[in-house]
């Protein structure tokens, strides 16, 4: 899922400058799952809001509403009733949301409520790691299942360089070889023979580098 | 067993009932200090609610402080079910505590739009 | 190719040398089987010339080859094409190191036109230390090629006369190409693994991380052998100097991927404060003495940052002086 943080609250309180009508909008989906934008977290910050007005004393109304998604259109569009009533809209959903839902309601203002950072997985509940970078050529099958790209800190793809110690990065003592994981992973599944090919370097343009992405199915389209 | 008259008393079957949003949503309303009475770590009931709880009552104190009113507003105490002493003791302390730090700056009803 | 490898590498002309391929003074020495002595120099963090030719000067006549270091640490320098351009001008040999860092595949290949059009011989392909240990830990890292990539592109623009992209080359880049290698680096079953995709790439000479333990070393070297890595890729055994016994106590604790052996820091401990320089250069200069016993050791790298002034002294009392004269 997209992984991300939620904002400092003073951060929050910054962006939202002198407005005090505020539609606190969640999404039900990753965001839910990392705990950072679902509508548990929605009703969290909506009463920090409250709470921090109602002791400087100020006017204020603060709602909390949370979409099952704010990257298909169907589902933003479904506030449109509401939604003028406010100052604007803190939207605690992943960047592409934030982004959907300024498109279709603009010229009016939507802030972030949340950093977006990674796409990962929960090792175990409360915890999550970076596991891909959206490469756009996926090499998994090379390299055990361990992504070289998202998990090493230099995207080496003929690793491990000289700073790799005990299984960790040389980064960061909490942070794990991505080359160590992938070497024992080979070993364990008798591939070794992959490590010693060379990987030639690669072609970036399915990523980011090669500049904004598109995917069209016209076999999907009505 | 007496306790000040000042605590007003919510009963859960568990402390892992407690939510993050159940104590700042007690803070809206108006109340000063909230306090979390549970049982004796690793005498749980359902094992290890009280812990959850513990850790929910960390995090609510951070958003406490975060929004100024001050993470001393709220606690965790364990306790035996059958310690009504230790139960008065706790009331007593943290209506202390909270009478030390004043009344919370949040009045129910001031400033909400209709 | 199966029997037991020897001390020194075959004399040019006998079996398993290829043909000079480029102006390297390195290169011709390694090819008439000379012991071969490099040492390092580290740009300054301005724009003056002059702290480079003292650097140089210092080391002028003790040494083969002069490494210059590449932003390392991530710390910004004089760039490392501009100072060996300067050691070229005073009649010494550079080695141009490289990371992958910084510059994508086409700022490394025009650096590398660039150095072969200069006179530059010898270039050192590395990963480069990520930038979190620098001056600069907020800038984007590049890492567009790695260590290895970037050997293959070097031997590529050379014997192929071919950028990456598959372009003809006009004037191809005579370069010696050489990468480092740690034998202490964790994970150690594959380091020698590691060596060998390095050879596979290309790559002519490596240098290694310093060396204090002369045991796991040996079994390194090993390791390179059986794999007969020895004979096309020369290995330069990397030594340090310990300055004091703060010193020594510090790689040991702090520095990733260094083994100093308890003994050697007794050592240092064991004299006062003013001798523990000359015990130092004791120490490094036994270590050269045992390494050059080792099999498949071609030469040494003394890396003495900051010292370069100790590093003719090693080389006289390690009896590695005079370097020879190529015509």
């Amino acid at each position: 899922m997209i992984v991300g943080n939620r904002k400092e609250f003073g951060e929050i309180l910054e962006k939202l400058g002198s407005r005090r009508r505020v539609l606190v909008l969640g999404c039900n989906e990753c965001v839910t799952v990392c705990g950072v934008g679902g509508e548990r977290e929605v009703g969290v910050l909506a009463s920090e809001l409250r709470l921090f007005w109602q002791k400087e004393g100020e006017t204020f109304e603060v709602k909390e509403h949370t979409l099952e998604r704010q990257c298909d259109y169907e589902y933003i569009d479904s506030i449109r009733p509401f939604a003028g009533d406010y100052d604007v809209i803190l939207s605690m959903a992943c960047g592409a949301g934030v982004q959907y839902v300024a498109e279709a309601y603009k010229p009016q203002l939507v802030i972030p409520a949340v950093n977006t950072t990674f796409l990962g997985v929960t090792l175990e509940q409360g915890v999550w790691s970076e596991r891909c970078q959206g490469c756009g050529n996926c090499i998994l099958d090379m390299t055990g299942g361990i992504c070289p790209i998202a998990r090493c800190a230099k995207s080496l793809l003929n690793g491990p360089c000289g700073g790799s110690s005990g299984g960790k990065c040389e980064i960061d003592k909490d942070t794990d070889c991505a080359w160590q994981l992938i070497i024992d992973r080979l070993t364990e599944s008798g591939q070794m023979e992959r490590y010693e090919e060379i990987q030639p370097v690669r072609d970036w343009r399915s990523g980011r580098d090669g500049g904004p992405r598109r995917r069209v199915r016209e076999d999907l389209k009505l | 067993m007496s306790y000040p008259s000042n605590v007003k008393v919510v009963k859960i079957p568990c402390t892992g009932r407690v939510d993050v949003l159940l104590i700042l949503r007690a803070f809206e309303s108006g109340v000063d200090g909230v306090y979390v009475a549970g049982c004796m770590e690793g005498e749980c009931h359902f094992l290890r609610g009280n812990i959850r709880a513990r850790r929910r009552v960390e995090y609510a104190k951070r958003l406490l402080d975060e929004v100024g009113l001050g993470g001393g507003r709220v606690e965790m105490f364990n306790m035996s079910a059958s310690e009504g002493q230790r139960f008065a003791q706790c009331a007593q302390e943290m209506t202390e505590r909270v009478r030390s730090l004043g009344p919370s700056p949040v009045r129910k009803g001031k400033g909400v739009l209709p | 190719m199966a029997e037991r490898p020897g001390r020194r590498s075959p004399q040019a002309g006998e079996g398993g040398l290829e043909a000079v391929k480029t102006n390297s003074r390195i290169e011709k020495l390694l090819g008439q089987g000379v012991f071969v002595v490099t040492s390092e120099c580290g740009p300054p963090r301005g724009a003056d010339a002059e702290v480079v030719r003292k650097k140089g000067e210092l080391l002028r006549g003790a040494v083969d080859g002069v490494n210059v270091t590449d932003n390392q640490t991530s710390v910004v320098r004089m760039s490392s094409l501009s100072a060996c351009v300067i050691l070229k001008g005073m009649g010494l040999e550079p080695i141009l190191q490289m990371v992958c860092r910084d510059r994508n595949r086409i700022a490394l290949q025009s650096d590398l036109l660039g150095a072969a059009a200069l006179g530059i011989n010898n270039v050192l392909c590395l990963s480069g230390d990520h930038q979190k240990f620098g001056d600069h830990p907020q800038a984007k890292n590049v890492y567009d090629i790695d260590s290895i990539q970037l050997i293959q592109t070097v031997c590529r623009m050379r014997d192929e006369g071919k950028f990456l992209g598959g372009e003809e080359i006009k004037g191809k880049p005579a370069l010696y190409v050489g990468a480092a290698e740690n034998p202490f680096a964790d994970p150690f079953e594959i380091r020698a693994a590691r060596l060998g995709k390095k050879m596979k790439a290309g790559c002519e000479f490596i240098q290694t991380q310093c060396i204090y333990n002369l045991d796991r070393f040996r079994r390194w070297m090993e390791m390179v052998c059986e794999r007969g890595l020895h004979e096309k890729c020369a290995v330069l055994a990397g030594v340090t100097p310990f300055k004091t016994a703060g010193m020594a106590n510090y790689m040991k604790k702090n520095v990733p991927g260094m083994d100093v052996p308890d003994e050697m820091i007794a050592r240092m401990k064991g004299v006062p404060k003013e001798q523990q320089a000359e015990e130092g250069v004791k120490i490094c200069v036994e270590t050269i003495q045992q390494l050059r016993e080792i099999p498949g050791v071609r030469g040494i790298h003394i890396m003495a940052i900051e010292w370069e002034a100790k590093v003719p002294e090693i080389v006289k009392a390690a009896g590695l002086y005079p370097r020879p004269e190529t015509e």
